[in-house]
């Protein structure tokens, strides 16, 4: 178990240097220039040089990959062009809203979409299940900005319920999370159906029924358990998609987390602060994954080693 | 052994049942008019082949009959002076595992994987008993079904036991609640010979303790004959014959039961004879001694898991098949027995290079294991293979014509035309007409996707066909009908069988020679006769005692 786990951390490190490898790389092709940004459009061309080479962004592309590189393992992320401010203390400040938003959105759709699509399996071919099915349906294709404006407009400004923006409070918190959910619970919802209808087909639950067990017992300790087990794996995978969603959130909703400050990055082309996000959300992803994989064999007892 | 009970009224009285299946085409009768009575103490045993309607008859007692396609349309199931049609399912569910228990064929699916023994075993104890003593029945329990450290496997999963203990844990489970009838359907018919002999065993043996009595469904006649005080033989959803198991046995009034028990083979049916018995009438069989063998394995050893080249060494690897030895002499059939985990499906898949081995394996005077893909075609072509489940073994959107000419076209024999004819006329070989080459493998029966199956392994007039329990999945009338078409196959085009087989008395009537597998050794083997009228090894003899002899009178005898 140790030994894996071991083998887990060396495959984490080898997955996030690739990761810089080619985010670096990708940066410096990118045909904007950050000098000239820095310096401003009346900027001389001598003024851009000079702070081209107060950047090293004169050095070869290897030089400077080593370079950060050598500063990353020394937890050196750069200082940010455009905020002259240490990257780390940037990502890290806003780091608890973006966990925040992304918890609170795991739930919203791993919580909705176990709930619906357990009631569509067992009501399979009835109106529930077809209504779930639909339901789930519009929930996948509708693009995020879509529902999140759609949430805006009827709870925060007709209904008045929620707050239109901001970050503090629970209430600040239950429509950018159900923006983030509503996608993966429809996904979730079909996932846990099929899962469900093959569970239910079992020959362990026709034991369970045989033995006179309650049909609530039937399908949250017999069946539940063992349907639930691929979709363990997705959620580790599916912190990835969530990333993309976390961007998108937090400016429609000013949610000030690292999508935010990505955001901001990009279009200033603040090298720095793109890198350190990207590492960051690999980083998260990497560790979904360990996290789907640990807690798998708390549930089947047939992937546990000893 | 317990008699016939003196007249009292019946536990459990199943009066003209009917039951409808919903297809797109209306309703079609799946049970019709079914009546029986299971008397106090008695073990009754619904037998038939698949489809006859007896699993249906023990859901329907359940109330676990598929509600989307499966309805009772008229009859009534009487448990004491109780309809049990009539009941609710909140009532029925009180019944179920309280008054009526069952278990099933598959003990490896039967129980839930990620719920320990335990928590499986006490569930039902509590729903039905309360919540006391739950622990100490259940541990009760499993010492009554003969698991060692009880308390111990209470803590385990399904997982971690071998699919005799699950079945024991079954028992258990479905004794625990003191039910008045047990419905066992097919519960050895996954198990080991041996295996199943203790099942039996057990079985018996727990009536009595728990004054229960048994329907034990099974397409055995040998457990049929073990177990049964009183038997019923269902055919098409109906009963054909029904009544004492030993008049049955001695005269069988219909001749649907007739049939049936003349299919059975029985071990010892062919003592006295060196070779199986002759379909053909003509005799060739001069030649065979002194030709060189078809196949020729020295020294096969196949082992799983080796992790040799690997940067992270692993678990040291299983060793399948050991030090395995023996000749196939052409038109000859070599019959490899023994239980699961034995390594003789691993030796047949070994022997026609689908996996790799170490060792000295000849086919037809080509050494095997050094060729490369592309050499081992020609050597393909010799010898083919039989697998067990005819039912995915052939490509579902693949026409029956076009899966037997596969191998020719593989093999790049014969242009299009040819290959048309060599299929009907392989198709006529094994007893199917040539219009079913545009047919799809779910139109035929089981008996007839194996008879596809052997088409297709002669498409390439092979020498010799490994045959991997490829009569285990079929009914036995059926199973009769395939092995006098092997047989007369082999004496016609002088084919050699490896014959892999767990059922002894298969073994028997099909081969020259036997070899006795055990944990990947061949542990005896010689000729037929001396195999089984004079076996040498304590585990062949074994073996021998626990296949169920179909004859109830040998039993009563016996006890």
């Amino acid at each position: 178990m140790a030994f894996l786990f071991f083998r887990r951390l060396v495959q984490i490190a080898l997955i996030l240097l690739g990761v810089a490898a080619i985010t670096f790389l990708l940066l410096y092709a990118l045909p904007a220039d950050p000098a000239r940004m820095i310096a401003g459009r009346s900027a001389t061309a001598q003024t851009v040089a000079n702070i081209r080479r107060e950047l090293g962004l004169d050095q070869p592309f290897l030089v400077q990959f080593w370079t950060y590189l050598t500063n990353l393992l020394q937890g050196n992320l750069g200082r940010s062009y455009a905020q002259k401010t240490d990257v780390a203390t940037l990502i890290v400040a806003r780091l608890p809203a973006t966990l925040t938003l992304m918890l609170a959105g795991i739930v919203v759709e791993v919580m909705l979409g176990l709930l619906l699509g357990t009631i569509a399996a067992v009501r399979r071919g009835g109106i529930v299940d077809r209504l779930v099915m639909m339901a789930s349906f519009v929930g996948v294709s509708a693009p995020q900005f879509v529902v999140a404006l759609l949430l805006l407009y009827v709870f925060a400004a007709t209904l008045g319920w929620f707050p239109m923006s901001g970050y503090g409070t629970f209430a600040h918190v239950v429509l950018p999370a159900l923006t983030l959910g509503v996608l993966g619970a429809g996904w979730y919802a079909r996932m846990v159906r099929s899962a469900m209808i093959d569970v239910l087909n079992q020959d362990y639950v026709r034991t369970a029924r045989a033995k006179g067990l309650s049909a609530r017992r039937i399908i949250f300790r017999h069946a539940l358990p063992n349907a639930i087990l691929p979709i363990i794996a997705m959620i580790g995978i599916d912190i990835g998609q969530f990333m993309g969603g976390v961007v998108v959130v937090e400016a429609v909703y000013g949610w000030p987390g690292i999508g935010q400050l990505a955001w901001q990055a990009i279009q200033q082309v603040d090298i720095p602060i793109i890198m350190g996000v990207t590492l960051t959300s690999a980083l998260a992803i990497v560790l979904g994954n360990l996290l789907a994989d640990l807690i798998a064999p708390v549930i089947d007892p047939r992937i546990r080693t000893r | 052994m317990t008699g016939p009970v003196a007249i009292s009224p019946p536990i459990l009285s199943v009066r003209d049942l009917n039951v409808d299946a919903r297809t797109p085409e209306g309703r079609k009768p799946v049970l019709q008019n079914v009546s029986f009575d299971l008397a106090g103490g008695e073990t009754l045993c619904i037998a038939g082949e698949s489809g006859s309607g007896k699993s249906v008859t023990s859901l329907s007692i359940m109330g676990l009959l598929p509600k989307a396609s499966l309805k009772i349309a008229s009859g009534s199931i009487l448990l004491g002076d109780r309809d049990l049609t009539k009941f609710s399912d909140r009532a029925m569910r009180s019944v179920r595992g309280g008054e009526i228990a069952m278990i099933f064929q598959e003990p490896m699916t039967s129980l839930n994987p990620v719920i320990s023994i335990g928590t499986q075993l006490t569930e039902a104890i509590r729903e039905h008993q309360g919540r006391e003593n739950a622990e100490a029945v259940a541990l009760q329990m499993l010492d009554a079904v003969h698991i060692t450290e009880p308390a111990r496997r209470m803590k385990q999963f399904p997982h971690e036991l071998s699919g005799g203990m699950r079945q024991r844990v079954m028992i258990a489970m479905a004794l625990s609640c003191r039910p008045k009838v047990l419905i066992a359907d097919e519960p050895t018919t996954a198990l080991d010979v041996t295996v199943q002999a203790q099942t039996l065993k057990l079985m018996r043996e727990l009536k009595s303790e728990f004054d229960t009595s048994i329907i034990l469904i099974t397409h055995d006649m040998g457990v049929v004959a073990e177990m049964a005080d009183r038997v019923v033989i269902m055919q098409n959803g109906r009963i054909v014959e029904q009544g004492d198991a030993v008049e049955i046995f001695a005269r069988p009034k219909e001749s649907y039961t007739q049939q049936l028990l003349a299919a059975v083979p029985r071990l010892g049916a062919h003592a006295g004879t060196s070779g199986p018995p002759r379909i053909t009438p003509v005799s060739n069989e001069t030649a065979a001694a002194d030709r060189s063998p078809i196949l020729n394995v020295r020294g096969l050893n196949v082992s799983y898991g080796s992790t040799a080249g690997k940067l992270f060494k692993g678990k040291p690897p299983v060793s399948a098949v050991k030090n395995v030895s023996f000749d196939i002499a052409p038109g000859e059939t070599l019959g490899l027995v023994g239980e699961s985990g034995s390594g003789k499906s691993t030796t047949g898949k070994a022997v026609l290079g689908l996996i790799p081995f170490t060792g000295h394996v000849m086919i037809d005077g080509q050494k095997i294991g050094s060729l490369s893909q592309r050499e081992m075609q020609p050597v393909r072509r010799s010898a083919q293979m039989i697998f067990q489940d005819p039912y995915a073994s052939l490509d579902p959107r693949m026409a029956v014509g076009r899966a037997i000419a596969e191998p020719m076209v593989i093999h790049g024999i014969a242009d299009r035309s040819e290959r048309e004819d060599r299929v009907a006329e392989l198709l006529r070989r094994v007893g199917l007409t040539p219009d079913a080459a545009t047919r799809y493998p779910h139109e035929f029966s089981g008996g007839q996707r194996q008879r596809i199956c052997i088409a297709r392994a002669l498409a390439l007039h092979p020498k010799l066909i490994v045959a991997d329990e490829s009569v285990a999945a079929l009914d036995v009338s059926v199973r009769a009908r395939v092995l006098d078409l092997l047989l007369e196959l082999q004496e016609t085009m002088r084919l050699s069988y490896l014959f892999i087989s767990h059922d002894m008395a298969v073994v028997e009537k099909m081969s020259h020679k036997v070899a006795v597998m055990r944990d990947g050794s061949i542990v005896e083997s010689g000729t037929r006769r001396e195999i089984f009228e004079n076996p040498q090894h304590n585990y062949t003899r074994a073996l021998m005692a626990a296949v169920p002899i179909p004859d109830p009178q040998v039993h009563r005898r016996l006890a």
